[in-house]
Formats: structure tokens, sequence, C-alpha cells
């Protein structure tokens, strides 16, 4: 059976190459180099709006200081709307029509997982931006598909090294529900077990994305008296989810470990109401003095007349590691670009980061603090960058989990 | 346990208040116009929206300031209404029956993007309220003050919209309109007025739901659809027109959240669609409704007369075959994909068009069975190892499955409690999907639904899409013109002369209810192979309005429509996609243009268009025959 | 009161001590008739008398709580409308339905594709069936130059006209007509009436009919009976009934006299 399928997919793939081959010849002559970028633009715009600026932002840079191979780079850019089967009808309409040479972008788990295995199909590189969801790169990890933020994972490994130095032993847990909430909490729990035997979780809360009725479930949450919270909702969900905590006082005397609420995307709604002291990933954009980083954010804010947000990095990354990945291959030729892609050091806003060879990610972290209010506004402190290749498993496990190699 | 009970009563409570806001205008616009307003989230969100850039001028620590803004917020809303009203929705009243949700969901669309660009992207936290930013302790729990507020607003406005009805006169050609319709026009009221003062003030209703949302929720862009489809399974459980109904709903959904989270927390986002499937089987006129007075009459106008195809209709059918055919050899492969897609939603649309039009049920929920065959397929892929042939004949069978079941229940029901009942059952299947991990990826989906190889080139398959889908159509379309679809429109046009003469009602509905659903089954099992992958979203709201778009702006009276509709609607949604970030304004703004323009239809007005001129060309011989093939 | 019928051949239909409450309120109170072959029965009464209730329990809309209803000896009490139908009873409607989307003769031609039994049948043309059948139909009722016309079209009279077509597909063995002439003008009403009699008469089909105009139920029917507040209060041929003591309090306490409207 397993034979077959191969084969099968194979034959497919052949052929698909074989319908691709002259496009691929036209490609290489010596207009500008196409990057097709899809995204969920309308459905995800509080992210994607600065996603958008930061990568024109490092498509500017590059292309002013020559593009790649010679030739200016493009980038074609396209809404799936939130919905994965859009997303592969983008990626369908940019290679044959719009003859891009690679694919990036995607924002939720399953558009970026479709996109991934349409990539695989019709080996092309796929630069996957955001979607954090660990079988990107891992599970049903595949040649052709990279990625750059620091996946659930990670995030969650580096809540638990703080989580873990709590007293707290008994946890609550409120997700969204979907992969991605789910399987923050799962590694959280797996991993703070791991570091700490005796902690217990006392309560799970899976409010639909987008639909949390946030005064029952603080009162869920309440009712089974924790010592602390293991927050993964953002957006709208997380800002009725501390309104209401806030008043009911869930957060009174109790430690909060919550994924990416330092980002400035979902802490700045909050103002005056940011909750103090809960630990976050994040990104403390007006506090970090780099080079790298003050670079960037200068260039930014003189290009757009606002502040950085989470989105605009990750997108000025993906773009530039794209640039540098062309530098490296010396060609569009994806079969190589795979291969420069593997090991390949690129800068970011975060200082130098790398594409493991190992399984794809790369190894950009995130910046873990404290939460506090400073003039009405959130802001992080005490925070510090966590190198992402610190918080991956070893290689034989990695190995063990990528059954693609 | 006590506590925690009567705390998560209060929190029902509270959350059913603003429900219960939305649900009673949308309830009290429907019972007077029959209109299914999708719009009326978006208004709800307008209302927050713009309470929250009010109560920032006037000074949100201030009462008069807060309050002021709201109330005046709620009163830009149903000035909104107003002109919604006045620009499109009176232009179309005279449309077939649901004809006004599409120009209604172009507006939502509209709506959606208008805010976008007026607020932007980021959720707005609004300030609390004056005078309630503190907590009670009740039962040892800090309580909002202002949830207790909140849970006081209800009744208050029950007890007021009562007065209205029961002590004016203009509460009362509302209840009299709302009970009959033709009632109203044969009293000699303005109807006119009657009906963009009803608009108006449903959307105060909404408005203000909205605004008082600001202390308790960040305002935000997805406000609108999230809150649309709980106001609609209120209004149905309610009673439609029933304002005591939908507020015993709101209450009811929104107390079974508060403690559904407590013993089933994954499975919130299903439960009231659950509720809503249960209460339709047991009282299918919801908790307070009545069945509908003058039911056998119908409402709208007749239907027209359905004829077979004439020579000019099928040579327009032969040649555009052909041009499919003959695609390929032209075509880039781009356009071939997009080619591909679109027959697949012909026939989708088709299959809709099949129950809804002859069969006159309409349903918001068709994707179940689209769905349903993807996942057929899928499943049949990843865990029975099967390869694409057998994967695509077994996938049709799974949606018909489910149209027997579901099927059985739905036409128990006529109208609009019909089509709820079929959305009630397709976010169960689209709850499945996504929550049934083990079996179906979840949110994940399947992946790796691949072609044979044979099929795998962009062409063949082509071919291959095409020919099953045009033999799918053809049997849809002989089928319509054989007893059984007579019998079929025989059940539509007139239920009792239909069972005066012998005809089962209800088994012919359900044998076409089957019939749409094993071809939906059959659509949907050629998109999983097309795209790869299934998704939840190929079940989800989106895709089931997506259908019914294509239907009506097709001409559901028509045959042909559906197939003309689909083209129109998909690529004209493609075509969008990929010119601007607005997309979905140019789209709804297009949909309202041409639903405003051809209101039977881009096919009915067309064969209209045909009918005029043949008549001016030869004098009518008497026979005055209104045709739509 | 209750009389029966005078004893002849087995009567077509036979109802016997019929009774339906709603909500506590007797609509109708045990009635007992029969129809005969070949005749036409007028079931007349002030407003609220229980006409249109004891139509619809010998149609199946209704289900009696009392009684038996037996069409040519066979009971057929609180069946199903569509099995009423099945059994050999055709109908007209107070207004008028026919399916508006058909043609005349598709009309038609769709209650002969039931009474054949394959109106789930998804093979061959509903137009191709029973064509010659229907427009004989049409023809008897006067309709075979509007064949092709659509039904929503068609003027009011011409509509029952169809009806009555359609009623007739089933070779029924009674027919039942609820306020056959209601909304018509007075010449029509004659023409259908005189129709509807010769077709009785030629076929020996049993016809009942409820009626509010006098002229019409004295010229055209061969028997009487009248219904007040749910109950039967004469029965006798037209001249009897107008005789009729107690016909004559109810309608004159009513306001209605007989010539009508």
């Amino acid at each position: 059976m397993t034979i077959d399928r191969r084969s099968l997919l194979a034959g497919a793939a052949a052929s698909a190459t074989a319908i691709a081959a002259p496009s691929l010849l036209r490609a290489q002559g010596a207009g500008a180099i196409k990057i097709g970028e899809i995204n969920s633009y309308t459905a995800q715009p509080a992210f994607l709006k600065p996603y958008r600026q930061g990568w024109e932002l490092a498509l500017e840079q590059v292309n002013a200081a020559g593009g790649a191979l010679g030739r200016k780079i493009e980038t074609l850019f396209r809404d799936d709307g939130g919905k994965p089967e859009d997303a592969v009808r983008h990626a369908g309409d940019l290679i044959n029509a719009e003859k891009v040479d690679l694919l990036s972008g995607g924002f939720l788990s399953n558009v970026g997982l479709a996109i991934a295995d349409f990539a695989a199909q019709n080996k092309r590189l796929y630069v996957a931006s955001e979607p954090l969801s660990d079988a990107l790169v891992w599970a049903k990890g595949n040649r052709y598909t990279f990625r750059l933020r620091p996946s659930t994972y990670m995030q969650a490994a580096m809540l638990v090294e703080e989580a873990a130095k709590l007293p707290a032993k008994k946890w609550a847990t409120v997700a969204p529900n979907y992969e991605y909430g789910q399987s923050a909490v799962r590694w959280f729990k797996e991993l703070l077990k791991k570091a700490k035997p005796d902690v217990e979780f006392v309560a799970e809360q899976f409010p639909a994305l987008g639909r949390i009725d946030a005064g029952a479930t603080v009162q869920a949450i309440e009712a089974s008296k924790p010592d602390a919270i293991f927050n993964v909702t953002f957006g709208a969900d997380l800002s009725n989810f501390v309104r209401q905590g806030n008043t009911r006082g869930l957060f009174e005397g109790r430690a909060v470990a919550s994924m990416l609420t330092g980002e400035p995307e979902y802490m700045d709604p909050l103002g005056a109401e940011t909750p103090v002291g809960w630990i976050v990933t994040g990104y403390p954009h007006a506090d970090i003095k780099t080079p790298e980083h003050t670079k960037f954010r200068d260039a930014y804010v003189k290009k757009f007349n606002d502040y950085p947000r989470l989105g605009s990095v990750v997108g000025f990354d993906t773009m530039n590691s794209i640039a540098a990945a062309l530098a490296k291959a010396g060609t569009t030729d994806n079969e190589k670009l795979v291969d420069a892609m593997k090991g390949l050091k690129f800068p970011s806003a975060f200082g130098t980061a790398e594409y493991r060879a190992v399984d794809h990610q790369s190894t950009l972290g995130a910046y873990v603090g404290k939460t506090a209010v400073k003039d009405g506004k959130g802001v992080m402190v005490d925070w510090s960058y966590r190198d992402g290749a610190k918080y991956l498993p070893s290689d034989e496990v990695v190995k063990t989990l990528r059954p693609a190699g | 346990m006590f506590d925690l009970i009567l705390t998560q009563t209060l929190n029902g409570l509270a959350s059913a208040s603003s429900l219960f806001l939305v649900a009673s205008g949308l309830s009290i616009i429907f019972g007077v116009t029959r209109i299914v307003n999708f719009a009326h989230g978006s208004l709800y969100m307008l209302g927050a929206y713009i309470a929250w850039t009010l109560v920032g001028r006037f000074g949100p620590a201030d009462a008069l300031g807060f309050w002021g803004g709201v109330v005046l917020a709620a009163l830009l809303v149903g000035l909104i209404g107003v002109a919604i009203e006045l620009l499109i929705l009176r232009r179309i009243y005279q449309a077939p029956e649901l004809f006004q949700l599409l120009a209604t969901f172009g507006v939502v669309l509209m709506l959606q993007d208008l805010t976008l660009a007026s607020w932007g992207a980021e959720d707005k936290l609004g300030p609390r309220a004056p005078g309630f930013k503190s907590f009670l302790i009740i039962a040892g729990n800090r309580f909002p003050t202002y949830e207790l507020f909140l849970i006081a607003v209800g009744p208050i406005v029950l007890l007021l919209l009562w007065f209205l009805f029961q002590k004016t006169r203009w509460g009362t050609l509302v209840r009299a309109a709302t009970q009959d319709r033709e009632m109203v026009g044969a009293l000699g009221v303005n109807q006119r007025l009657l009906f963009t003062s009803v608009f108006a003030f449903g959307s105060v209703l909404a408005g203000l739901g909205g605004a008082l949302q600001l202390p308790r929720e960040a305002v935000n862009l997805h406000m609108d659809l999230s809150m649309i489809s709980e106001a609609f399974v209120v209004v149905v459980v309610g009673g439609l027109g029933s304002v005591t109904g939908a507020y015993l709903a709101a209450v009811l959904i929104g107390i079974l959240h508060a403690f559904g989270i407590l013993i089933f927390p994954k499975i919130t986002l299903v439960l009231v669609f659950l509720v809503m499937a249960v209460v339709l089987v047991v009282k299918p006129y919801g908790l307070m409704g009545r069945a509908p007075v003058g039911q056998a009459r119908g409402h709208g106008p007749a239907e027209p007369l359905l004829l077979p195809a004439d020579g000019l209709t099928r040579l327009a059918g032969a040649i555009g075959l052909v041009l499919l055919a003959l695609a390929p050899l032209v075509a880039p492969d781009h356009i071939l994909l997009t080619l591909t897609e679109l027959v697949i939603f012909a026939l989708f649309a088709a299959s809709l068009h099949f129950m809804m039009g002859p069969g006159g049920m309409a349903s918001f929920g068709h994707a179940a069975y689209f769905g349903l065959g993807a996942y057929g397929a899928a499943l049949a892929v990843r865990w029975l190892g099967a390869p694409m042939e057998p994967a695509l004949l077994f996938a049709p069978f799974l949606a018909g499955l489910a149209g027997v079941v579901f099927g059985w229940f739905c036409v128990r029901l006529s109208g609009v409690y019909l089509a709820m009942l079929t959305l009630a059952f397709a976010q169960i299947a689209w709850a499945t999907a996504f929550q049934w991990v083990e079996l179906t990826g979840g949110d994940n989906g399947i992946l790796g639904v691949w072609p044979s190889a044979w099929a795998v080139p962009k062409t063949s398959y082509y071919y291959l899409t095409l020919m099953i889908c045009t033999l799918s159509v053809l049997a849809l379309r002989y089928s319509i013109f054989s007893p059984l679809g007579y019998a079929l429109r025989a059940a539509r046009d007139n239920p009792l002369r239909a069972e005066a003469i012998g005809i089962d009602v209800m088994r012919v509905q359900w044998i076409a209810f089957i019939v749409a659903a094993f071809a939906a089954g059959i659509a949907g099992a050629l998109f999983a192979f097309f795209k790869g992958s299934v998704f939840p979203t190929y079940m989800a709201i989106p895709r089931s309005v997506d259908a019914l778009l294509m239907v009506l702006l097709g001409g559901v009276q028509t045959v042909s429509g559906p197939i003309v509709g689909a083209f129109a609607f998909a690529g004209l949604h493609e075509q969008l996609m990929k010119a601007t970030m607005y997309w979905r304004f140019g789209l709804g703004l297009s949909i309202v243009l041409l639903v405003i323009l051809f209101p039977r239809g881009l096919v009915g007005a067309s064969l209209m268009g045909l009918e005029r001129w043949r008549r001016r060309r030869r004098p009518a011989p008497g026979l005055a025959v209104e045709a739509a093939r | 009161m209750s009389a029966a019928a005078a004893p002849q051949a087995q009567p077509v239909l036979v109802v016997e001590g019929i009774a339906k409450s709603f909500g506590g309120v007797k609509a109708v109170d045990g009635v007992s008739f029969a129809v005969q072959a070949g005749t036409m029965l007028a079931l007349i009464g002030p407003n609220g008398a229980g006409k249109t209730t004891c139509f619809n329990m010998l149609n199946g809309q209704l289900r009696p709580d009392k009684g038996e209803v037996r069409l040519a000896g066979e009971p057929i009490t609180g069946l199903r409308p569509r099995h009423v139908w099945r059994k050999g009873v055709g109908r007209t409607f107070q207004i008028t339905a026919t399916f508006t989307s058909m043609t005349v003769r598709e009309n038609v031609q769709m209650a002969l594709i039931s009474h054949a039994g394959v109106s789930f049948s998804p093979f061959g043309r509903a137009r191709d069936r029973h064509r010659e059948e229907a427009d004989r139909l049409l023809a008897r009722v006067g309709m075979a130059e509007q064949a092709d016309r659509a039904c929503g079209v068609l003027a009011y009279g011409d509509l029952k006209r169809v009806e009555l077509a359609i009623a007739l597909a089933n070779r029924p063995k009674l027919l039942l007509m609820d306020e056959p002439t209601a909304g018509m003008a007075p010449r029509e009403r004659i023409a259908l009436m005189a129709l509807t009699a010769e077709i009785a008469a030629a076929t020996g089909i049993a016809v009942l009919f409820t009626e509010h105009d006098m002229d019409v139920v004295f010229t055209h029917s061969d028997s009487v009976i009248v219904l007040d507040r749910g109950r039967l209060i004469a029965h006798g041929t037209a001249e009897e009934v107008r005789r009729d003591p107690n016909v004559r309090a109810v309608y004159l306490g009513s306001g209605a006299t007989s010539g009508g409207h």
C-alpha cells in the first residue's frame, strides 16, 4: 500500500514538473524575481498589516542595494481570507499564471500546512513566516518548507522555563479551541510536568476562537482555585478575558504565564488594563537597543510613521531571509534554493538567525519578560531575548518527530 | 457548588441581554418585512465601533459623555439602517423570497471593509461604564456591576417593547403585519413607511446591543459574523417574530453557554446549534412561534411557469459545453485550474438549486454535503488507502447518507425554519470535523488527497471534472422534468393540493433532499482531489452562503441559473480577490448592484429580456406565458 | 333530524355520527348523512355552523373525534388526504389550488401521474405522460384551448374548471367541492355547476358541496343538508328544506335569506 502510494506521488510530482518546466525556463530570464506571498490579510489584519509593512521595508532595502542575483525582487500579495483552500488556489495561480519563483507567508496553522503540502507536491520552496504549528516542520515537515517564527513548542518551552521556577502547583489553562491552542496546552503540560513533576492541572478551558464567553470562563477557572494560569488566548478573546478577570479578581495572588501576550498587537489594545506581572513571550519594541533592531526600528518609523509590531519584524525577517537564500544559492532554481536554505544564516531584526538543516525551523527567538503598565500602556519589563536554538529538542529527538528527514 | 451555579446563571443572563437586543431587532424586521437580514450583525458591530468613537470624544469618564455616546451610537445605527432600507431593500421587496438575503449579504461584505478602513485593524477595548466600574460580592464571588446592569437591561427592553406593541398604533400595525402581511396591505396602511420604520427600529436595537458591549468586550472586526449566527439561532428558537420568545431563547442560549463551558468546554460552539436542532424538531415553530397564517397561499409572487429548454437555450448550453471542452487546447494552466473550480461549483450550485428551486426548500447549510463528500473522499484515502476512483465513488454516499438522516428532520419544516435546521445540521457536521481530531485531523484537515497518476495532469483532471459534473448536472436537469421533478414542484407550488392528488409531500421532498446532498457530495469529492486536501472550512457557513449566492444570483426559478450564477459569482470573487485588498467591498457592491438591477437573477433577467424582445417582434398570440427555462 | 337517506342502492359516501371539538367547543357534533351515486348533495348552514370542519373530516385534513366515514362501504375515517384521494375522492378548494409553475395541461397530467402511482419516478418526461387523457379531461371542462397556458395567469372561473379537471383525474367515486362558486360572477356560477351536474349524472360520481349561494343550492342540488352549530338540523330536497321551520329560523336569525348575497 505504501509503495503504491509513494510511486503514485512520485508519478504525480514528475508530471507536475513536466508541466511546470517551460515556466521555469522563462522565469530564469532577466526579469524580476517574483515571490508569491499568501496571507490572511483581511481575516487577521491586526497582525498582517504591520507584517506587510515590514516586508515592504525589507523589500525596498534589498532592491535599493541591487536586489538579488542582479535582479529586482517583486512580491505578489494574495489574500486567503483565512481559508486554506483559498490559499492553495492562490498558490496554484501564483505558480502557474504568475510564474513566481517561490512562495511565502501563512498566518493560520492550517493555511501554512496546506501551502506546505502544495509546495512539496509542486516542488517549490515555501518560506512559512508565521504559522506556529509544530507539525509544519515536524510531523508533516517536507523538503520544501521552512519556517521562520519560533514554534508553539519553542514558545511554550520558553514559558515553562519560567513557570517551573514558580512555587505554583495547581495550574489551570485557557486556550482557543483550535490546533494552536490545543498543542500549546499539550506542550506546556508535558514540559512543565517534566520540569516539575508535582504540578497538577486542575482546569482546562477551550473557548472557541474569537467567541470567548469571558465572564463564564473566568468563573469556571476561578471555581477550580488554581495557583497559576497558563493562557493562550490572544486578540479580542484576550482583551475580554483580561477585563473580566481583572474585575472578578481572577489574577490576584495568581501567577500567569501567557503566550504571545507581550506582542504589541495583543498588548496595546489592553492599554491601562494590561495585567501586571504576567510572564509572557512578546516584543518590547521600544526598549530593544541592539544595533540591528535600532536600525530596523528607525527605518520602519521613518517609512510608516508608526512603531513596529511583531508582525513587522516577521515580515521584515522573512523577506530578508529569502534574499539571503537567493544570494547564497546564486540561482532561482528551487532545488538549489532549498539546499541553500538548509543551514542558512540570515540577518534578522533580533540578530543573526539560522534555518536549521535538521528540521527547517529557524532559530529566531522571542523575548520573554513580565508585563507592566507604564503611562497607561502595557509594556514588557525584566525581559530578555531567548535564542530559539536553545528551546528545541535535541537533533535525535527531532529526527524521530520528523519522518520526512 | 451553589455559588458556582448562581454566578454562572448570572453570567448567562448578562450575555443574554445583548444577544436579545440584536435578536429582537432581527425578529421584528423579519416578522414585518420577511427579510432575513444578514447585515444585522454588521449593524451590531457598527453600534460598538461608533459608540467607541463617540464615547472617546465625549469623555468616557463623564456619565453623560458615556451614556450619551451609547444612545447616540444606537440612533446613528438606526439612520444607517434607514439608508440601507431606502437605497437597497425598498427596491427589491417584490423579488422572490430570500432574494433580499443576497442583498443584505452584500451589505455585510461592504460594511466589513468600510469598518476596517474607518477604524483600522486593531481591536478597541472600550472604557468601563461610569458608575458600573466595580463589582459586588455575590455568593462569595466578585461579580461586575456592569454585568448586573446588563441583566436588568434585557427585561426592561422586553417590557418597553411589549408596551410599544400593545399600546401604540405603530406597535399594533407591526403585530398585525407579523401575523398576516397581506392583511395590513388591505387595511390601507402606508406599507413603505411601516417597513422603513421597522427597519430603523430593528437597527437601533442592534446598534444599542453593540454599544452596550463597549465596557464588556473588545470591539473588533469579527463581531458581525459571530453575532449574526447566534442571533439567528435565538430568533428561530424563540419563534420568528416573537419578541418574548427571543428573550427566552437568548436566556436559554446564554445560560447554556455559561454551564456548557463547565461541562463540555470544547463544544460550546456547537452546543447552541444542537439546542436549535432539538427545539426545531420538537417545536417546529420555535418556543413561542405560531404557524404562519396563510402559509398555503405562500408569500411573494406565484412561481412562474417552468418550461423545458427550447432550441435557443439548448444551443447556448451546447455551445457553452463545447467551449469548455475545447478550453484546454488554448487556455493556459491557471485558467484551467480556475475552470476546474468553476465547474465543480456549478455542480454544487445546481445541487442546491435542485432542492431550493423546484423543491422550494432553501438550505443555509448545503456546505455540509459538499464537505461530507470531500471528507468521504479524504477519509477513504487516508484510512482505507483507497485510490482516487473508489474514493470518488464512495464519497457521495457519505453525503447522501447525511441527506437521508438530516433530510428526514428538515422536510418536516418549511421556509426559514427548514433553512435554519439545515444550518444547525451543517454546524454539527462542521463541529464534528473540527473536533474529532483523531479521525479528521481537526482544523489542520487531511492533506495529501491527490488524484491517481493518470488524473494528475491539470488537463486530465479538468476533463474528469467536466465529465462528471456535466453528467451530474444533466441528470439533475433531466429529473426536474421527470415525474419526480413535477411532483416536487407540485409540493412546492401548493402542498395542500399536492396532498389532495395523492402526492406524499414529505417523501418527495425527502427524496429531493437526498438527491441534492448526493450531488453536492460528488462536487465535494472532486474538490477534495482538486485541492489535495480537505478542511472543516469546506462545511463552514461561508461556503453555504456562497452556494446560496450562486443560486440566487443566477436566478432560483430557472434551471440554468445556478450554473451561470456559479460562474459569475466564483469568477467575480476570484478576480476581485486578486485585484484588491478591499475585495470584500467590491464583491459586496457588485452583489448589491446585481440584485437591484436583476431581481430575478441573471438568467431570469435575460430570459425576460428575450421574451419581451420576442413579443415585440410578433404581438402576443393571446398566450401571455412568462417563460423561465 | 339526522334522517337517513331513502333506501336505494349502496350509497357512495356514508357518514355516521362524526364529531370534532376544538378546545372543548364542539364544532361538529354527531353528524350523519349519505350521498348516492350520480347525485349532488349540498351542505349548507350559516357561518360557523361547522361546514368546513365537517368537510375537512371527509377529505382527511382533520381526524374525527368520533364517528365513521365510509366510501363505497369501506371505512376511510381518519385517513390522510392523499390516502383519501387514493380511495377515490376528488376535491376542489374554496380558494383555487393549482400548481402555478405548470401549464393547465401539466396540472392535469400531474394528477394523472400520481393516479398511475409513478410520481417518484425520475425517468421520462412528465410532459409526455398521459397527454391525451389530460386533453380529454380538459375538453370535458371546456379548457382544451387553454391547455398550454400557465395556471398562474388564468381567469378565476377558468381556474375552477382546471381544478375540476384535476379532481376528475383519479376517476373518483366522490367529488368534494368546498364553496365551488365563491368569488365567481353569477353567470359563471351557473355554468360551472351545470357542468358539474352533467358530469355527475353522466359518470355516476357523487358530489358533495358546500355553498353560500342559495340560488346555486336550489338549482343544482338533488338534496340538501343543513348544519347549525355543529348539528344537522334538516335533510331533504331543496323544497323541503326551504320550508323547514328550523332552517327558516336559523337563516332568518342570522340575517340571510334565500337568494343569498
